[in-house]
C-alpha cells in the first residue's frame, strides 16, 4: 500500500510492531537454549516455543508489509538501528540460568496471551484471524510454563529458592512489557464491533496480567507480599527506543547472516 | 460466496478426504492432484488431508490459485509446501499457478480428514484429539491421556507437549512400555 508518512504509519500499526519486535528477539533468545537445556525434553520445548515466536514475529511483518506499508519482513526485521526497534527489556536480558528463562517464559507468554485475547476482538477480519490463530499456539506455551512454574515452586527446597530469586529478578523486567507508548489512547479508543474498546490500555493490561500471575504463585506458595512484588518498579524505555544493554549485541548478531547480503534473496 | 464451477473452498472434512463435493472435471483434477503432494515432516498423508489447502481457484485463463493456511505460523515447512504444491500443479498442466498463505481460514487440527487421521495412525503417530463440546481451542486436558498408537491404550503420559515438530508432543504408553508422538491438538 503506497503510503507517504514514515513508518509506523499509525498507532495500531506501532502496536503490531511492538509484538512482533519482542515476539522476534524473545524467540532469538529462547532459541540459545537449543542444545543446552537442562534435558532434553526441555531443549526441545524451548526451541519450540522459539520457532513459534519467529513464525508469529513473521505473521505480524508480513501484515504490517500488506496493509500499513513496511518494508519487506527481512528489512523489517533485520534492517532497522536499535533506537527503531520497539521491544521491551524484559526479552533482550540473555538466558541466564534456567530458573531466569523459565520465569521470563511463564510472565512473557501470559502476557502475549493476553495481548492476543484483546486483539481477536478487533473488527478487522485479518487480524482477528491471525490473532486467534496465535492464541492456540501461545496456549501451549503457558501450559509447559505453568506446569515447570508449578513443580519447581513446589519441588525442593533448592528449587523453590532458586524459582523466587528468579522471579524477583524477572518481575520488575516484566512489568516493563507493559511500558505505556506514543499513540495508546488513540488505540484504547478504537472499536470492536459490539462497540466495545478492543484494546484496554497497557496500564489495564498490566493490572490484568499481575492478578492472574500473583493468583497463580500464591496458589504455589509464593508469599508475594514478603517479596515486595507490587512494589517493584518497572523497567522502561523499550517502548520509545532505549534499550538495555543486551539489545546491541544480540542485534549485531542476530543480523550478521543479514549484512553480508541485504538484498539476497532467500 | 464460493462459486462452485470456478473455485472450491474447503468446508468440512468428511470420509473421503477432504476434497470438495461437486467439483467441475477441471477442479477436481487439480484437487486431486494436490490430493498427491505429501506433507514434508509426515509423507504419509497430503496437504489436502492435512486440511492446509483452503481454497482452489481456476480463472477464466486456465490460471490456478491456491490458498494454503499454516498449521502453526512458524512451520518452517510452509515454503516448501508452497513450491510442491506449484510445481504439481504446472506439471498437471496448470497454465500459470499462484500459491498464497493466509491466515483468513486458520487452521486446526479439526480439519484433518477421517482418511488423514487414519493415515498419521499407520504413521505411527496418535491422530489429535476431537475437540470436545465448547472447547475454545486446543484440547488441552486430552493431551493427558492419548491413545497410543500401537496398542490403543488410554493409559498413556504426556512427557512433554514440546516434540520432534512443531504439530508433535511425546507420550509415554504405560501398557507396551513404549514411547510414542502424537500430533498436536490444535
Amino acid at each position: 500500500m503506497p503510503n507517504s508518512h514514515p513508518f509506523p504509519s499509525s498507532p495500531l500499526a506501532r502496536y503490531l510492531l511492538q509484538i512482533a519486535d519482542d515476539q522476534l528477539v524473545m524467540g532469538h533468545r529462547n532459541s540459545e537454549w537449543t542444545g543446552l537445556g537442562p534435558i532434553l525434553e526441555e531443549d526441545i520445548a524451548f526451541s519450540s516455543v522459539a520457532q513459534d515466536q519467529v513464525g508469529h514475529a513473521l505473521a505480524f511483518y508480513e501484515y504490517l508489509q500488506a496493509e500499513c506499508g513496511a518494508d519487506d519482513p527481512d528489512q523489517t526485521a533485520f534492517n532497522r538501528p536499535e533506537n527503531q526497534m520497539l521491544c521491551n527489556g524484559l526479552v533482550e536480558q540473555p538466558i541466564g540460568d534456567y530458573a531466569f528463562s523459565l520465569v521470563r517464559h511463564w510472565c512473557y507468554d501470559h502476557a502475549v496471551r493476553l495481548r492476543y485475547e484483546s486483539l481477536s476482538g478487533i473488527e478487522n477480519k485479518t487480524l482477528q484471524s491471525i490473532a486467534v490463530k496465535l492464541q492456540g499456539e501461545v496456549k501451549y506455551h503457558t501450559f509447559h510454563a505453568d506446569t515447570w512454574m508449578k513443580s519447581l515452586l513446589q519441588g525442593s527446597e533448592e528449587s523453590r529458592l532458586r524459582m523466587i530469586s528468579a522471579i524477583k529478578e524477572v518481575w520488575p523486567l516484566a512489568l516493563g512489557m507493559f511500558e505505556s507508548w506514543v499513540g495508546e489512547e488513540n488505540l484504547s479508543t478504537e472499536m470492536d464491533p459490539n462497540g466495545q474498546a478492543w484494546y484496554p490500555g497497557e496500564a489495564a493490561l498490566r493490572l490484568q496480567w499481575q492478578v492472574q500471575a500473583f493468583q497463580s504463585l500464591q496458589a504455589w506458595g509464593v508469599d508475594v507480599d514478603q517479596w515486595a512484588l507490587s512494589k517493584l518498579e518497572p523497567v522502561l524505555g523499550g517502548r520509545q527506543g532505549f534499550h538495555t544493554e543486551h539489545l546491541a549485541p544480540l542485534l549485531e548478531e542476530m543480523t550478521a547472516v543479514f549484512r553480508l547480503d541485504p538484498q539476497a534473496e532467500w | 460466496m464460493v462459486t462452485p464451477t470456478e473455485s472450491a473452498s474447503l468446508q468440512e472434512p468428511n470420509l473421503k478426504g477432504n476434497i470438495p463435493d461437486g467439483l467441475t472435471p477441471d477442479l477436481l483434477r487439480y484437487w486431486e492432484v494436490l490430493d498427491q503432494v505429501p506433507d514434508p515432516e509426515i509423507p504419509a498423508i497430503s496437504v489436502v488431508d492435512l486440511g492446509i489447502v483452503t481454497r482452489v481457484t481456476v480463472e477464466d485463463n486456465g490460471a490456478v490459485q491456491v490458498i494454503l493456511t499454516p498449521t502453526f505460523a512458524g512451520c518452517p515447512a510452509l515454503k516448501w509446501m508452497e513450491k510442491t504444491v506449484r510445481e504439481a500443479l504446472l506439471e498437471a498442466g496448470a497454465p500459470e499457478v499462484e500459491v498464497q498463505t493466509t491466515f483468513e481460514n486458520p487452521w486446526t487440527s479439526e480439519r484433518i480428514s477421517e482418511s488423514g487421521r487414519e493415515k498419521i495412525r499407520n504413521f505411527g503417530l496418535a491422530p489429535p484429539p476431537r475437540r470436545r463440546p465448547g472447547c475454545v481451542g486446543p484440547d488441552l486436558e486430552a493431551l493427558a491421556h492419548a491413545v497410543c498408537p500401537r496398542c490403543g491404550s488410554e493409559n498413556t503420559s504426556m512427557k512433554s507437549p514440546f516434540g520432534p515438530t512443531l504439530c508433535r508432543s511425546l507420550h509415554y504408553c504405560f501398557d507396551c512400555l513404549e514411547a510414542f508422538e502424537q500430533f498436536k491438538p490444535l
